[in-house]
């Protein structure tokens, strides 16, 4: 179809400029563009708190900050980007935008709960700025008892209910996905044809909906223990400090699986396209998402070894955790094995997603190292547990999220950016990412823990090495923020392909149409038929 | 199941899929599922609390019983039979949509909301004694029980407290909910079956949830 | 801390316990296997990228049947898997209970403090000597929230829960002075919160124990508070209050009401004198009153050293 210029053709973003149909849309498009807004400003305010963090930390002494603000910093930083930036960032941006796309459909199941998921965000968000305005918490995002119910003097009731008000946000999308995926899809869209995107999407989608209320109950239940005094987790009247962390890790482990699963999905997306070839194993890779899912329910445990869980039931879910990090290894081969035999060009989105799958498989692969019980009880609450976590939540998901945008950023906003600076960028973040925190496994084996605003003086070479490679982390993220927004206005105009990719969203100008498809597509082949010999087994299952 | 609409609708507001749908059909079970799904969630909510309370109960058995038997069995009882009843009155409503019975659907819409009214206040009472016998440790206020159980009683009452409290609160929700499909059937709207239908499955869930709490907390001491 | 800080000696950390050693070779081994699978991966990456890039021109037909590929790579992560859980569990479980005739130490940890109590009455702030060679169980009580006990070259760690008793285990095996961190965050002065291990030849430790403290050991000092807290009047010989006699119950079995059975440990002491009306011993009334609020932790270790002690003929230090 040819490029009309942007400007003659309604679409989405144009037809309707004004302040109040932004506040009131229900189209799933707009409201992808409400949240990334909202996350990239949660992303910052986590984003500055660790810059501070890596500050004072690059000498030894307490000399930036003092010890009460430095509590609260790294306590914001985990709240803020655990909930108000990771959780939400690749489902409500990019699931949102996409889905409905994914799947030939005109919106989402329930629109108007959609915004109300977004202002739920917002207004949990507020919640936690306000806590951060009025002093803080300086609990750790993890808030155990009994310090956060009994002995920790900062905003705690705020905090815990501005992530409740966040988590039925979370609830209410999960909900929405579920529903959209069972009972909108196109004409001839099968299960077996869907995009792993949406895959992706979907059991995120599960988790949300099963975990996160098992959060809010948990918090609700410091809550009311700070305001009225009921003692469920006080010993002194009988109650268990350490039933919380089992009530607090059966939602928190299932989370980080909500922070990954997404960020899988748009690899998978990424990889097919610039490899010009089908998926490696669609099969095992949609069964990995929903085993990941699954068993990721089982392992919570594994927080508490050295807590006061008894040596049996650490086995066990020690046992549990060597498992789920099976499915995880499937992705990883097959995404290698997609490469295989394919043609493969190094576009912005592509380096996102190479850099995902290496630096996952180190985080995902360090799992397995603390997983294993006898070395955790060495290893556990050091800055090798904060050095894997980031692996796969900063190396994987955040890599995940910016490859995602800078794909799907010509379809989103008819524009293409800058693909040179898109590159730069990229490999800014991949060195500051591990000249970061590659030396924080070191200073953990070494013993440093967590949480310590002062440390020995032998510890400060490796966090000197960490703290420098942060500015550059920063620079990474600061970069797209310049040429994203420069390639709204000067960038060249895109049209609906192009990346000659595979997929309903490619199928639609760019940007779409309010109502997402001037024709209902019907669905006639597999996903990412890029045209390469079709495997036997393909052929097989015709 | 069959679907039409049966119930006379205002003029100009005729039973169309929301613009998102391609059919009724498609739109209906698509709110029946996100129904269930939000349901499903409420589950978990309430489980977790459940998990935490019998964990307790199981730690300190003697001292839960004895506060247990300090609750209004009567009472209690007949909260039970009321909300049992009211998830009677509400299926009925349910029936009464597709034969085109509006006065039953009215009726029965009615009888639900006003049942689920009573427990409410028939809940009142009970606080209001258990406050006037220092047996609610909530509000800083005093909290009275014999030794030697006084310390996990107090446990007792706060998850009493915790598990009624949050399901009035949502029996409060399910009674709006209720009135407003009272207010839509009487004026007429669009889709009302479904939505009758979906609204009292809320119904019956927050039904089900007082199932579990009436024996785990009044029933306590009454075993074996 | 020159010259005899061991840490500033080695370039990493030191192996000082019996189990660090074992720790570190199943740490190591599962480094190397890391780091091998990740340069095989980021090879094949990196390899298939590069080969088979754009406008290369290669063989791109292919038979690779996935399912079975996928299999086989699955049965050989799992199979490597399950043989590091088996050697990780093993060495967990066999470390987890400490050896009966091991030394004892007490500790409590408080914000922001480590107070360390040796059975002779010796104590000690955020320093915790321990001979060499000597299997030291370390019983951890918390006087107010969650803390942790890190000895990181004693490859050690166990948390500090309020409302009971813990143990953590290690046989020092190397002379020095290590760091003691507490590894769960407590408040403000966390990072703060550090102490260190000073490993002793057992001749040197002994001496120093006995040292100009002149503490009297921690049964004697348990048996100054049995009498002065009244314990004695109801359990004391010849009283006339029905109350179960202590000698000789340590470790031993005790029937409930209720038809229980529980072995009378550190944790039945103190909760026995905390809330005594909860295991109330069979053929008793319940009439112990509660010492809450008038002991502390300190108290409790005390009290419970002077009760163990007289299941012993033998008063061994």
């Amino acid at each position: 179809m040819t490029t009309v210029g942007i400007s003659l053709r309604k679409h989405y973003l144009n037809h309707d400029y004004s302040f109040r149909s932004w506040l009131t849309t229900i189209d799933h498009k707009r409201i992808a563009w409400l949240y990334l807004v909202s996350i990239t400003a949660f992303f910052f305010f986590g984003g500055a708190a660790a810059t501070l963090i890596r500050l004072e930390l690059a000498t030894p002494a307490a000399d930036v900050v003092e010890t009460e603000t430095y509590n609260r910093l790294f306590s914001l930083h985990g709240i803020a980007m655990v909930w108000f930036f990771l959780v939400p960032s690749i489902p409500a941006t990019l699931g949102n935008f996409l889905i409905p796309l994914m799947i030939g459909a005109r919106d989402v199941a329930f629109p108007r709960l959609n915004l109300l998921s977004w202002y739920l965000y917002v207004i949990g968000g507020s919640f936690t700025l306000a806590m951060a305005i009025t002093g803080g918490v300086d609990t750790g995002w993890t808030f155990y008892t009994p310090f956060s119910s009994l002995f920790a003097n900062g905003q705690v009731v705020l905090a815990v209910v501005g992530v409740i008000i966040v988590g039925f946000s979370s609830i209410l999308t999960g909900l929405n996905f579920i529903v959209t995926v069972h009972k909108m899809r196109a004409p001839g869209l099968h299960w077996t044809r869907l995009p792993l995107f949406v895959w992706a999407n979907y059991a995120t989608a599960i988790i949300m909906v099963l975990a996160t209320p098992v959060l809010a109950i948990t918090l609700l239940l410091i809550a009311l223990e700070r305001i009225f005094g009921i003692g469920i987790f006080d010993p002194k009247v009988g109650g268990d400090p350490v039933l919380f962390q089992h009530l607090f890790w059966f939602y928190s482990h299932p989370a980080v699986y909500i922070m990954i699963l997404p960020g899988m999905g748009v690899v998978s997306e990424i990889i097919t396209c610039f490899a010009r070839k089908h998926i490696f194993g669609y099969d095992g890779m949609a069964f990995a998402l929903l085993a990941i899912a699954l068993i990721g329910f089982l392992v919570w445990g594994h927080h508490l070894f050295v807590a006061g869980e008894s040596i049996y039931a650490g086995v066990i879910f020690s046992l549990l955790s060597f498992m789920v990090a099976v499915p995880s290894g499937i992705k990883v081969f097959n995404w290698a094995a997609t490469l295989y035999k394919g043609s493969v060009s190094f576009e912005t989105p592509m380096l996102y997603a190479l850099g995902f799958v290496g630096l996952f498989t180190i985080g995902g692969l360090t799992g397995i190292t603390v997983a294993a019980t006898a070395v955790d009880v060495h290893l556990h609450d050091t800055y090798f547990v904060i050095a894997h976590f980031h692996y796969i939540m900063v190396g994987g998901m955040v890599m995940a999220y910016f490859g995602g945008l800078h794909f799907w950023w010509p379809k989103m906003t008819g524009r293409m950016y800058p693909d040179v600076w898109g590159r730069i960028a990229a490999i800014t973040i991949f060195i500051g990412f591990n000249l970061t925190f590659f030396p924080q496994f070191v200073l953990g084996y070494l013993g440093m823990p967590r949480r310590y605003h002062t440390y020995p003086d032998e510890f400060q070479l490796l966090n000197v090495l960490s703290s420098a490679g942060a500015p550059v982390l920063a620079l990474g993220y600061l970069l797209p923020l310049f040429y994203l927004l420069y390639s709204l206005r000067w960038g060249p105009v895109a049209g609906p392909n192009p990346w000659e990719a595979k997929g309903l969203e490619w199928q639609t100008p760019s940007p779409p149409p309010e109502h997402n498809f001037d024709h209902l597509p019907v669905v006639t082949e597999e996903p990412y038929a890029y045209g390469l010999p079709k495997r036997d087994s393909d052929a097989a299952r015709g | 199941m069959a679907y039409r609409s049966v119930i006379p609708t205002p003029p100009g507001a005729e039973a169309r899929p929301a613009p998102q749908f391609d059919s009724l059909r498609q739109q209906y079970e698509a709110d029946t599922l996100g129904m269930w799904i939000f349901l499903t969630s409420e589950i978990l909510f309430f489980g977790g609390l459940f998990m935490t309370y019998i964990i307790y109960w199981a730690a300190y058995p003697e001292a839960f019983e004895a506060a247990s038997s300090r609750l209004d069995l009567l009472l209690g009882g007949l909260n039970t039979a009321i909300l049992l009843t009211s998830s009677l009155t509400m299926t009925l409503a349910d029936d009464a949509v597709l034969p085109r019975n509006r006065k039953a659907l009215i009726g029965w819409l009615a009888v639900t909301a006003l049942l689920g009214a009573v427990f409410l206040a028939i809940k009142g009472i009970e606080y209001s004694r258990e406050f006037r016998e220092h047996l609610a440790p909530v509000f800083g206020r005093p909290f009275e029980f014999p030794e030697p159980h006084a310390e996990q009683a107090r446990l007792f009452f706060s998850f009493y407290f915790a598990l009624t409290g949050l399901h009035a609160l949502h029996l409060f929700i399910g009674i709006m909910v209720v009135l407003a499909m009272l207010m839509l059937a009487i004026r007429g709207a669009p889709r009302l079956e479904a939505k009758v239908i979906i609204a009292g499955l809320y119904w019956h869930l927050v039904d089900l949830i007082w199932v579990f709490v009436f024996p785990l907390l009044y029933l306590a001491a009454r075993h074996g | 801390m020159a010259g005899t800080n061991a840490l500033s000696d080695t370039p990493l950390l030191p192996e000082a316990s019996t189990l660090a050693e074992r720790v570190d070779t199943l740490f190591f081994t599962l480094t190397g296997l890391d780091a091998l699978m990740v340069l095989v991966l980021s090879g094949l990456i990196i390899g298939f990228a590069v080969y088979y890039r754009r406008g290369a021109r290669v063989n791109r037909t292919t038979n690779v049947p996935e399912t079975k590929t996928e299999i086989i790579w699955s049965l050989g992560l799992l199979t490597i898997f399950l043989d590091i859980f088996v050697w990780a569990a093993h060495l967990y479980v066999e470390e987890a209970s400490p050896p009966k005739n091991a030394l004892e130490i007490h500790a409590i940890g408080k914000q922001w403090m480590w107070k360390f109590q040796h059975r002779n009455g010796q104590r000690e702030i955020n320093e915790l000597h321990v001979p060499l060679g000597v299997p030291v169980k370390v019983v951890l009580a918390t006087q107010d929230v969650i803390h942790s006990f890190f000895v990181p070259a004693f490859r050690s760690k166990q948390d500090l829960v309020p409302g009971r008793y813990r143990t953590v285990w290690f046989t020092p095996s190397r002379i020095g002075r290590y760091h003691l961190f507490c590894a769960e965050y407590c408040g403000l002065d966390h990072s703060r919160m550090r102490g260190q291990v000073i490993v002793m030849e057992p001749a040197e430790y002994e001496a120093w124990l006995a040292g100009e403290s002149g503490a009297e050991s921690l049964p004697a000092q348990g048996e100054k508070l049995f009498s002065s807290l009244g314990c004695i009047i109801c359990h004391g010989a010849g009283s006339k209050v029905a109350a179960p006699s202590l000698t000789g119950i340590f470790g031993k079995p005790v029937p409930l009401t209720g038809g229980q059975t529980v072995v009378a440990d550190e944790t039945y002491i103190r909760d026995s004198i905390l809330t005594p009306e909860k295991q109330v011993v069979a053929g008793y009334e319940p009439i112990m009153p509660s010492f809450r609020g008038r002991v502390d932790e300190s108290d409790l270790t005390k009290l419970i050293a002077y009760i163990k002690s007289l299941s012993r003929e033998d008063a061994r230090p």
